[in-house]
């Protein structure tokens, strides 16, 4: 201890000391970037299986290297969301050329396999991300003001109960039954064809998440009123009036006369 | 106590009153009426039914509803509004619905009943238009139904708005917009009726007492017009062996038509409920309040109100311009005033341009079978095809995401169906009711085809047709038909203008109506088919105009 203490003066010392640092320091940071580096390879991975997904799958129509076709749009830029929903709910590959692309179930591509060409299209250029589980949990949104928010901006669209509605030309807003609570944030972040883009000023993240509750709420509620006859509003229930209501009413109207003569 | 003695204490009661109001006599007169029987005789029934029940359940949801456009935070057990900004009228309506015990089934039925009560009126109209109930003596009662039917419009259409939920709200803009629309007074107009701008505070209280006290009070009055006329005129009937314009065939008020009545009554009440009790109607919880910035996807009025909305939209966005510092909107102006104007006007004064055309001021007690009257059954069928085109394109947007079609393909079609389709339906119609009569005339000149072959000795093939019965001959040789009054010489034979024989307007009307005619089969033919039974087709060939 002593010696030591004797020798703390020691030239040498301060360039021990200094070397001690140094190793330490260097063996943290190796440790610390080895991680990195594994997963910066996997990341490369996952945008190479991506590209290579990409070119097999999209490429005829989005070019060889997402740039865009006459007939098809350039994904640089539409981030990671824009291919998660595209692929996610089915639109995309682009089933049958149309007014809109159809969504087309099952699926065809597992999670992993659109997580990669979602990161390859991230890739090209930055965009709106994938949302994470928080973001879209319903069970932290707000119904009440999800039901005012989606009245305001989505309603003219999709209808008061979110079952859609028709657009010029055969184009259409979907109905949102059973989309999954990141496609419906996805869809707002990207904007779908004739769909426009609610960024985080027009609607911030919160109420976008109180949105996703709404639309969770609806179709969770039950319909206290009895049938709900699609929710297509007047026109199903004047087409019920006359051929249910009026209807029965004229059948007995009809059997009370043949019962008298 | 015995029977006896209740049928005494009755009987005196009975005796009380008819010594103090004479009600005797007319309980009497009423008891005896004599009412037809047939079920199309019914509809107006349904018609009055459902306006009792719209009457009762608007008593019960008048006890809860607040007219009143002020501001209020709705803190419900609707989870989905709580803390929304909403008016009150819009609060006590959810209010009904979710926290007065029976109310939202109350509002259902009520709001079922509106629209079953427009189409029994509807459907009661085109029965009274195409047997030609509308005839002299009739005609004031086929104008009150005319305004029952619109005032039955109006009515559901301020019942719809009054609970200020987003769709009626989206429902009165649009009617503020077509009052804007009225070239020169139209803004002072709107400003008068909504007190100033729209939505304003006023327009709520203002409807509300137009909706539960002055139409309801009109529609007592103009039912009980309708009805009394009804008593006094007598019901008519359908042709039939026995029947004439100077009788009535049928069972007495009561105790038949009393009974037949009240349980029909009970059905129609019956219906409506089950329909309430199983099918939403109106979820103004689901729409949100109304507040002017939000549509929704898919907003319609009632089906009553959708043939104007399908007029609008069919519609170009041509024809609005500014001229002498005014905005001209006749894109709005045509479809939502002059074309229901337009619809209206012929629909109220037919009963006397058909009379125009015949010449006819005879009264008819007797019904026509549509087929005899082949111009205004098609001209009917023309209207109602007019009408539900209009209907249609009221649609156009759900029939787009059902059918998933483009909108404009379906709306471009209608505007091209708007013009063709009726004038071919009047065609086709015209056409099926001359047919149907040229069969008649067959069947009573040679009898009901039996599809038994026989092959006589000579090896000739022909089908046995048996002789219809006296009475089933009579319904089909009863009615009489009209000539153009251009086939009657104009002058008598002194070169004097004959009365009624009328103006070149009159005779072209009357051509239009009765050129395409098919006769009755008269005593004469029928005795000349019998006689000579197997050459028949000559007679036929020489009898029938086309
Ligand atoms: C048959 C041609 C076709 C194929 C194959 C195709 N797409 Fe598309 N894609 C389109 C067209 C056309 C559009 C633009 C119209 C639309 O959105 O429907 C589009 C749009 C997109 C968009 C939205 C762009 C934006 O601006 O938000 C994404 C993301 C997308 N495609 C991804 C993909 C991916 C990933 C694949 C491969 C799995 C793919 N597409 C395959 C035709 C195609
Ligand atoms: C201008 C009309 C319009 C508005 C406003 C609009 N959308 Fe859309 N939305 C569309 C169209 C069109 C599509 C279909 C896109 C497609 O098929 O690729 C769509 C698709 C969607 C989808 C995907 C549905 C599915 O079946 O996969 C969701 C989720 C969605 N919208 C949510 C919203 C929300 C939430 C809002 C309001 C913040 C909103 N939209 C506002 C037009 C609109
Ligand atoms: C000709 C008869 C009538 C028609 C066609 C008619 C039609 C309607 C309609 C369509 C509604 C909207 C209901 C809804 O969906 O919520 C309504 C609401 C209403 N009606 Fe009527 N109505 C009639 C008579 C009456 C009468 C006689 C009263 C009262 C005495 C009345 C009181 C009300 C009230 C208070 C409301 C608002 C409450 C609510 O919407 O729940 N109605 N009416």
């Amino acid at each position: 201890m002593t010696a030591l203490a004797a020798r703390r003066r020691h030239p040498l010392a301060t360039a021990i000391l200094v070397m001690i640092g140094l190793i330490v320091t260097g063996v943290l940071y190796a440790a610390a970037t080895s991680g990195k580096a594994a997963a910066a390879v996997s990341a490369a991975d996952e945008i190479e299986a991506g590209k290579k997904l990409f070119l097999a799958n999209c490429s005829t129509c989005h070019g060889l290297n997402a740039e865009g076709r006459r007939n098809a749009p350039s994904l640089v830029g539409v981030g990671a969301a824009a291919v998660d929903f595209q692929v996610g709910t089915g639109r995309m590959p682009m089933a049958a050329t149309g007014p809109q692309a159809p969504k087309v179930s099952p699926v065809r591509y597992t999670q992993d396999e659109i997580k990669a060409m979602a990161a390859y299209v991230a890739s090209l250029g930055p965009g709106p991300a994938i949302p994470s589980a928080e973001d879209v949990d319903p069970a932290k949104g707000d119904v009440a003001m999800g039901s005012l928010i989606f009245r305001t901006n989505c309603a003219m669209c999709h209808n008061f109960a979110g079952k859609g509605g028709a657009l010029t030309r055969g184009k259409y807003a979907a109905g949102l039954e059973g989309v999954t609570p990141e496609h419906i944030y996805e869809a707002m972040v990207t904007g779908p064809q004739s769909m426009p883009v609610f960024t985080d000023q027009t609607i911030s993240p919160e109420n976008k998440r109180d949105i996703i509750a709404f639309l969770q709420s609806v179709e969770e509620a039950p319909a206290p009123g009895g049938l709900s006859l699609g929710s297509f509003g007047p026109v199903t229930e004047g087409l019920v009036a006359w051929l249910a209501g009026l209807g029965l009413l004229v059948g007995c109207a009809v059997w009370l006369g043949a019962k008298s003569s | 106590m015995t029977t006896t003695t209740t049928a005494k204490k009755a009987g005196s009661l009975a005796n009380w009153t008819d010594e103090r109001l004479g009600a005797s006599k007319g309980v009497k007169f009423l008891a005896r009426k004599i009412f037809p029987d047939h079920w199309s005789f019914m509809l107006g029934e349904v018609a009055l039914y459902s306006f009792i029940i719209l009457l009762l359940t608007g008593v019960f949801l008048s006890l809860f509803y607040i007219p009143s456009a002020g501001h209020t935070v709705y803190d419900g057990v609707y989870a989905p509004l709580v803390n929304q900004q909403v008016s009150e009228a819009y609060a006590s309506t959810v209010g009904i619905s979710f926290d007065v015990r029976g109310g939202l089934l109350m509002r259902q039925i009520h709001h079922w009943a509106a629209l079953v009560f427009v189409a029994a009126m509807t459907v009661h109209m085109f029965r009274v238009f195409f047997t030609g109930a509308f005839r002299k003596p009739r005609e004031l009662n086929w104008v009150i139904g005319c305004v029952l039917v619109l005032l039955g419009i109006v009515e559901g259409f301020l019942g719809y708005s009054l609970p200020d939920d987003l769709l009626s709200g989206t429902g009165i803009r649009i009617a503020s917009s077509i009052i804007l629309a009225i070239p020169v007074v139209g803004s002072y107009l709107s400003f008068f009726l909504f007190g100033g701008e729209f939505p304003g505070e006023s327009f709520i209280p203002r409807i509300y007492t137009i909706h539960v006290l002055l139409l309801p009070a009109i529609f007592l009055a103009l039912i009980g017009a309708h009805l009394v006329m009804l008593v006094i005129q007598k019901h008519t009937q359908y042709p039939g062996p026995g029947r004439t314009n100077t009788n009535v065939v049928g069972y007495p008020l009561f105790p038949v038509y009393t009974a037949k009545a009240g349980g029909f009554f009970f059905i129609v009440f019956g219906v409506i409920t089950l329909l309430s009790a199983l099918v939403t109607i109106n979820p103004i919880w689901a729409y949100g309040g109304y507040d002017p910035s939000p549509v929704t996807a898919g907003s319609q009025p009632d089906w009553y109100m959708g043939f104007m909305d399908g007029a609008v939209r069919l519609m170009t966005g041509w024809g609005e311009f500014t001229a002498f510092g005014f905005t001209w909107s006749f894109n709005i102006l045509i479809p939502a005033l002059l074309i229901p104007g337009l619809m209206t006007i012929p629909l109220i004064l037919y009963p006397w341009i058909e009379q125009w055309a015949t010449g006819d001021r005879r009264e008819h007690h007797l019904l026509d079978r549509p087929r005899n009257v082949p111009t205004r059954t098609a001209l009917g069928a023309m209207g109602i095809t007019f009408y539900i085109l209009l209907w249609i394109s009221g649609g156009n947007d759900i029939m787009a995401t059902v059918l998933r079609l483009s909108i404009n393909d379906i709306t471009l079609t209608l505007r091209v169906l708007i013009f063709i389709l009726p004038p071919v339906v009047y065609i086709v119609t015209k056409r099926i009711c001359l047919g149907m009569q040229r069969k008649d005339r067959d069947k009573v000149l040679h009898g009901r085809e039996t599809a038994v072959i026989v092959r006589t000795e000579s090896g000739e093939y022909f089908e046995v047709h048996e002789p219809l019965d006296e009475y089933k001959r009579w319904n089909l040789v009863q009615h009489e038909t009209h000539e153009p009054l251009a086939e009657l010489p104009s002058e008598d034979a002194n070169g004097v203008r004959r009365p009624g024989a009328g103006s070149g307007w009159k005779r072209r009307l009357s051509k239009f109506y009765f050129e395409q005619r098919v006769e009755p089969v008269t005593p004469a033919e029928l005795a000349a088919a019998h006689h000579d039974h197997h050459g028949h087709e000559a007679i036929e060939a020489t009898s029938a105009h086309h």
